[in-house]
């Protein structure tokens, strides 16, 4: 028999070639969190450029009214795919990819609980991605929008398989977050060093555990309600179609008892880092660590009880709409508690405005506009009215780019030096924070007077209507302002990796255990973990006459 | 302990995912377009005995676990392999179950009760036929002297699971069998 083998990874980043064992056989076979962790980056940054294009089509198709550059049909699958692809493909992959470098890292493990399970949840998402666009192939892609509501994913509105990849693909995908969620869990319980305690978790790891309990409650209802629909489109079941008794109202509480938290997962994590990098380059320790973890406890346990705010258009009375709207309103107490922690974590310090600060202050603001955005929503007269128009795409995205995508962007260029061994050129770095922040807010903020004006969502043209034209072209401006950005950060990344500034071990000056390896970590983290008596261990290893744990009244205790 | 954290959580997912096609049951039950009658065709009493047999099995298992422990290797490779016996034994009765129904023309698309029915309960066989997968492959390592010291978690946590689907089937049976027929 022939002797197979696996090879052993012998450095921590391995090239790309193919003609040895020490390359591209070594990424695809490797059990090391870091370069898994790596791997999910990667997948997220291709799948962003994919979903971009898509999307830049159809600001081009939207640029003037009655435009015929893109037909409806195949306008319909690109806004679908770019919906779906950013969300399951580019932020939740970039949100387990620095969750699964950084989790071992910060806690002083030296790798997740379970490292082949955490290669599987990584396959699996990979395929899961690489399956859902291969229904381009197959004779069409998805086309009923990213929450994909029935009846328009029956077969009778959707006859090609594109609705049936979709299914497929997120099924495999949502299988790989289920099972990294469970092993983040099981690694941060069981796998820390033993003298942190929990009170002593890092934020972001603790908003990780946080977000991975909710990751195993919400992703079922996704998973059932995929698998349900998979079994009316190929085994002529009936669950969604209300013409044979079904119930397409269904499909909404199923996808959103998911969707709404799933929001959440999306932003959980970036909270996290957030609460790592505004420190840092705040130089003052995180005010109200145990109310911003306690918020986020809150916001994760809210999170199951606000989907129907999703749904106040679809007639379900006053009763329930009165209540939903209740609880969805209070969803801005914890988040406004961690806005003001992160406020009061900066009054007073001496802040660096390097590039990942400058993308957490951008946070505060854009964020604070898609929450207030956000509550405007929560209001059933107001949603009845915004509902299904620009107002709604305004708010998402102001949430998911100027909430997760910051974050995760902010967590980019602070952890960039630790997994690379490379600095990022500053200057580079700030035409880059301008650029994506001026093109972002061209693109957005003018979408929700388009909305407040009555335009719809998901049309493919629009009427020459007085100030529609106008405000469309800034719009478009703004989309390819922001393509130019995302240009120019592939740029800077590729030419740090080739070309970067060599990075100490410690380039920001920073708290945490992961700062305490070499840039990049050797493939076994940790040889001996410092001691950890306080929030910011590697500070007071640093500075062992300052030392946190020696102040009774700050976080040591 | 890390092998049966990680099994309660994911036992804990797949319970949300039962719970979800539980839900979408009873809303099922609810609306116009479910057949009422169609139910009755279901055979309750033969089903019974054959839920006996699954729930029996987890007494079994729990029988494997503890010598096990005490390291009775003997005893663990006999319960094991009448774990596995009792699970055949249900699927089969499921199997038969599915082939009466198909007879009558009852089936996945043939109305809401069909939809439903066969959703949620092929769901939880697919779960037993997994359950039987793994407990026969934990029975071949047994004979092959893997178990011989009494250190692994692995028996256990496989019990966590093989538990976990009982309990669903006590409620599925419940559901679907006995509360129509009140």
């Amino acid at each position: 028999m022939e002797e197979i083998f696996v090879p052993e990874p012998e450095e921590s980043l391995p090239g790309i070639s193919v003609n040895n064992n020490q390359g591209l056989l070594q990424w695809i076979s490797s059990v090391d969190h870091k370069q898994i962790g790596i791997m999910y980056l990667w997948l997220s940054m291709l799948f962003l450029l994919v979903g971009g294009t898509e999307i830049l089509l159809v600001r081009i198709q939207l640029a003037v009214p009655n435009n015929h550059f893109l037909g409806p049909e195949i306008y319909n699958q690109l806004f679908t795919m770019h919906g779906t692809t950013m969300i399951f493909f580019v932020l939740m992959p970039a949100i387990f990819g620095f969750a699964t470098y950084f989790v071992p890292l910060m806690t002083g493990a030296n790798d997740m609980a379970f490292p082949r399970l955490n290669a599987l949840s990584f396959w699996a998402t990979f395929f899961g991605g690489f399956m859902l666009y291969f229904s381009f192939l197959a004779g069409g892609a998805p086309d009923a929008g990213w929450f994909n509501y029935a009846p328009l994913n029956q077969y009778n509105y959707s006859s090609s398989p594109g609705v049936n990849y979709y299914c497929s693909g997120l099924l495999l995908a949502g299988i790989g977050s289920v099972t990294a969620s469970a092993n983040f869990i099981v690694t941060i319980l069981k796998y820390r060093v033993h003298t942190m305690r929990l009170k002593q978790l890092p934020v972001f790891v603790w908003m990780v555990l946080i977000n991975s309990f909710l990751v195993l409650a919400a992703f079922p209802a996704l998973n059932a309600a995929l698998v349900m629909l998979l079994l009316d489109r190929q085994l002529h079941a009936h669950f969604f179609n209300p013409a044979a008794g079904g119930s397409a109202i269904l499909w909404q509480h199923l996808f959103w008892l998911f969707g709404h938290p799933e929001v959440y997962i999306l932003i959980l994590p970036v909270f996290g880092i957030f609460s790592e990098v505004i420190p840092v380059f705040s130089r003052k320790p995180i005010f109200g660590y145990a109310f911003i973890v306690g918020s986020g406890m809150a916001i994760a346990l809210l999170a199951f009880g606000v989907w129907i705010h999703h749904m106040f258009a679809t007639g379900l009375g006053n009763i329930v709409n009165s209540f939903f709207s209740a609880s969805s309103l209070l969803i801005g107490v914890p988040t406004g508690i961690k806005i003001f922690s992160w406020l009061a974590t900066m009054y007073g310090g001496s802040i660096r405005f390097k590039v990942p600060m400058l993308f957490a202050i951008a946070f505060l603001v854009e964020f604070t506009i898609g929450g207030l955005s956000g509550i405007s929503f929560a209001l059933v007269p107001i949603d009845w009215q915004l509902t299904d128009t620009y107002y709604v795409v305004a708010h998402i995205h102001y949430v998911f780019i100027g909430g997760s995508l910051f974050g995760l962007l902010s967590g980019l260029f602070y952890w960039f030096p630790k997994m690379s061994g490379h600095l990022i050129n500053e200057k580079l770095g700030k035409w880059f924070f301008w650029l994506f922040v001026i093109g972002f807010n061209l693109t957005f903020l003018v979408q929700h007077a388009l909305g407040a004006m009555g335009m719809t969502r998901r049309v493919y043209t629009y009427p020459d209507l007085p100030g529609w034209g106008i405000l469309n072209m800034i719009s478009t401006i703004g989309g390819f302002l922001m393509a130019i950005a995302v240009g120019l950060l592939v740029y800077i990344v590729v030419k740090a990796l080739k070309s970067g500034e060599k990075a100490t071990s410690d380039p920001w000056d920073a708290n945490t255990l992961e700062w305490a390896t070499s840039s990049p970590p050797a493939l076994k983290n940790f040889e001996q973990v410092i001691p950890v008596k306080s929030l910011r261990p590697y500070r007071d290893y640093k500075r062992p006459d300052d030392a946190d744990w020696l102040k009774t009244d700050q976080n040591g205790k | 302990m890390a092998n049966r954290l990680l099994i309660k959580l994911i036992v804990g997912t797949e319970a949300m995912f039962f719970l979800s096609l539980i839900m979408a049951y009873i809303y099922f039950s609810y609306l116009p377009g479910y057949h009422s009658g169609q139910e009755y065709s279901l055979d309750v009493k033969s089903t019974a005995i054959f839920s006996i047999c699954l729930f029996f099995s987890s007494f079994t298992f729990w029988r494997a676990e503890t010598n096990y422990r005490k390291g009775e290797i003997k005893r663990l490779k006999f319960w094991l392999l009448f774990t596995i016996a009792l699970g055949v034994v249900f699927l089969f009765g499921q199997g038969r179950e599915y082939l009466k129904l198909f007879n009558q023309n009852i089936n996945i698309s043939s109305s809401m009760f069909g939809t439903s029915f066969f959703t949620l309960t092929g769901f939880h066989g697919l779960h037993v036929i997994v359950g039987l997968i793994v407990i026969g492959i934990i029975t071949c390592l047994t004979f092959l002297g893997d178990f011989n010291n009494s250190k692994s978690s692995v028996i256990s946590s496989v019990g966590i699971y093989w538990h976990f689907v009982d309990i669903v089937w006590l409620f599925v049976f419940m559901i679907v069998y006995i509360i129509p027929h009140l």
